[in-house]
């Protein structure tokens, strides 16, 4: 099982991260990589600082369930597995290969992960079951969904929403990464999700907000003892966030060509 | 029918304790008894059918046999990526229990007309999709269901319909049933359609015409093998199903047929709902009597076939 460091080095752990997505992107030539950097830090604080998983034993009954709703930010989901050895780090290389173990987006048959996701709007309504099977078990494990704040489009993610609350399901964590941007331009544009956070709290949940520049805010938030109700976290991120070119530019939501200069200019901004 | 289904699945939740049932918004009273007996296993959980599809997944992939039953509309037309890709794609032990499969609902149109259920869950790998006969045969497939393997649509007839199927035939999914050996004519049903195929056969007897039927309840995986083979018997093969005949039990039966290499490939005739919309309400039966779904009509168009065949 994973051990909880005490102190986790942001950091380093984030620029680490961001070069592995960095090498998937330059092997298979394509990627999500505004999506995959701006959860960077969540997925960390959650992997290093939450989660009670055993990448000897990814079935293991009573583990933490993370399902990644959002599922084309899946580099850098497929990176801290591979950190914790879920599944050899050479596999990152062969990202979108005919033969590779990991594809575009997440699937269930890759060690670590806990549904196919992608199709948006699928984890919460999945993760919501798992909360369910829990309760009926008797298990004391949580689950916690990651989902996309251009997710929160689909009508599915609400539908799940209410009936988590109905179900008191205080074992239950969605975590949106609030980036502000989707695919075409801004979420205020396309279609505005504001007051985002009433929203959540009016479904009935427990809210909280956190500023990703300072992961411990969410490490802190999600150590507290729960209330008795569904909790969501409003995480405030930066699309691209670690490289300044990508860093809130649409042209790098979803990237099929890299040139050269680009591939030195972001591994130089990586240096640690 | 569906009372059947449903007492069944008490029935199996009482002796398992992974066996948890699902309803979206169902009639008031619906397995009360189940309510009352096994409060923590009952989920009436709203009008939300991809939502439930996707939460019974999560339900499914901790273990559990996931009893989910609602409209066959909303359940397959509705959460149809659910279904492919939270169901299929992850082999989720979840049975989707389609109430009002085919023209059930006719009075009230076409929104509610489960006709192209069968075509798109055919689509989805992994999928079972069984149609059985009468309430007799349904319980038989939900006794059958609990120890197998991923997702089921499990298509749910009007009820009251007459029990034909005999039950030292037996149930296995997969396999189709032979009812009767077939002579000039061979009958492929499915769902009620094998009533309206068993009395067809007895107007047609009556006049010296030989017909057999093969009863495929389970239309994926499809019985090719059986339906090869009797087929190889009879001068002309009809397919009946209360489903547009795109995509369905007539399009499986074509395609088996047309792949098997046969030296004399039999006529052929898909019975079903046209590609339409069906324009007027009234009832199941009145639709049944739009597109010569009812026995007399089936037994003409059998006629005609054969007259075409031996022009004399």
């Amino acid at each position: 099982m994973l051990t909880k460091d005490k102190k986790i080095d942001f950091v380093t752990l984030g620029k680490n991260t961001r070069r592995d997505v960095a090498d998937a992107l330059v092997a298979a030539g394509r990627g999500h990589i505004g999506a995959s950097y701006s959860l960077v830090e969540i997925l960390l604080v959650l992997y290093h600082g939450i989660l009670k998983v055993d990448p000897k034993n990814p079935h293991w009954e009573d583990r933490d369930r993370m399902i990644l709703s959002k599922g084309h930010g899946c580099l850098t989901l497929y990176s801290i597995l591979s950190d914790f050895g879920f599944f050899p780090k050479a596999e990152m290389k062969r990202f979108c290969m005919p033969d590779g173990l990991l594809g575009g987006h997440p699937e269930h048959k890759v060690p670590g992960v806990e549904a196919s996701t992608g199709a948006l709007g699928h984890g919460p309504s999945i993760g919501v079951g798992m909360a369910m099977a829990a309760k009926l078990n008797k298990q004391k494990h949580g689950v916690f969904v990651v989902v996309g704040d251009g997710e929160c489009d689909e009508g599915s993610v609400w539908e799940a929403a209410m009936h988590a609350s109905k179900h008191k399901l205080d074992n239950f964590t969605i975590l949106v990464d609030y980036n502000k941007q989707q695919s075409y331009s801004d979420v205020s544009e396309v279609l505005p999700l504001e007051p985002f956070t009433d929203k959540w709290r009016a479904f009935g949940f427990e809210t909280h907000e956190a500023d990703m520049d300072h992961p411990e805010i969410l490490l802190d938030i999600l150590r507290k003892p729960r209330t008795g109700a569904p909790r969501a976290v409003i995480c405030h991120t930066i699309k691209g966030k670690g490289i300044t070119f990508i860093e809130r530019n649409l042209k790098w939501h979803h990237k099929v060509k890299l040139t050269p200069e680009e591939i030195e200019n972001i591994y130089n901004e990586l240096e640690i | 029918m569906r009372k059947r289904c449903l007492d069944t699945v008490y029935q199996l939740a009482k002796a398992n304790k992974d066996v948890v049932f699902v309803g979206s918004d169902l009639g008031v009273g619906v397995l009360d008894n189940f309510k009352k007996e096994m409060p923590d296993r009952f989920f009436m959980d709203g009008v939300s059918e991809q939502h439930l599809i996707g939460a019974c997944a999560g339900l499914a992939m901790s273990g559990k046999i996931v009893y989910f039953n609602t409209i066959a509309t909303f359940l397959t037309r509705r959460a149809f990526e659910q279904n492919m890709i939270d169901l299929g794609l992850t082999k989720a032990k979840v049975r989707i229990l389609g109430s009002g499969g085919g023209l059930v609902y006719a009075p009230l149109g076409p929104t509610h007309l489960a006709f192209e259920d069968v075509a798109i869950m055919r689509t989805i790998p992994n999928m079972t999709i069984v149609a059985p006969a009468d309430a007799e045969e349904m319980a038989r497939a939900m006794v059958a269901s609990e120890h197998y393997d991923g997702p089921i649509y499990v298509r749910i007839a009007k009820g009251g319909d007459p029990v034909v199927t005999k039950p030292e035939l037996g149930f296995e999914y997969g396999r189709a049933v032979v009812y009767r050996e077939p002579g000039d004519v061979l009958f492929v049903t499915t769902g009620v359609m094998l009533n309206r195929a068993l009395d067809a056969v007895k107007l047609l007897e009556a006049e010296g015409v030989s017909a057999g039927i093969l009863h495929c309840h389970t239309i994926k995986p499809f019985d090719t093998d059986s339906v090869v083979k009797q087929a190889k018997k009879a001068r002309a093969v009809i397919t009946l199903e209360e489903h547009t005949i795109i995509g369905g039990l007539g399009s499986a039966v074509a395609e088996a047929l047309a792949e098997a290499g046969l030296e004399r490939m039999p006529a052929f005739k898909r019975i079903g709902v046209p590609d339409v919309f069906p324009e007027r309400y009234g009832s199941q039966n009145s639709q049944f009597e739009d597109f010569g779904l009812n026995a007399p009509q089936i037994a003409a168009s059998t006629r005609r076939l054969l007259k075409e065949l031996s022009p004399a």
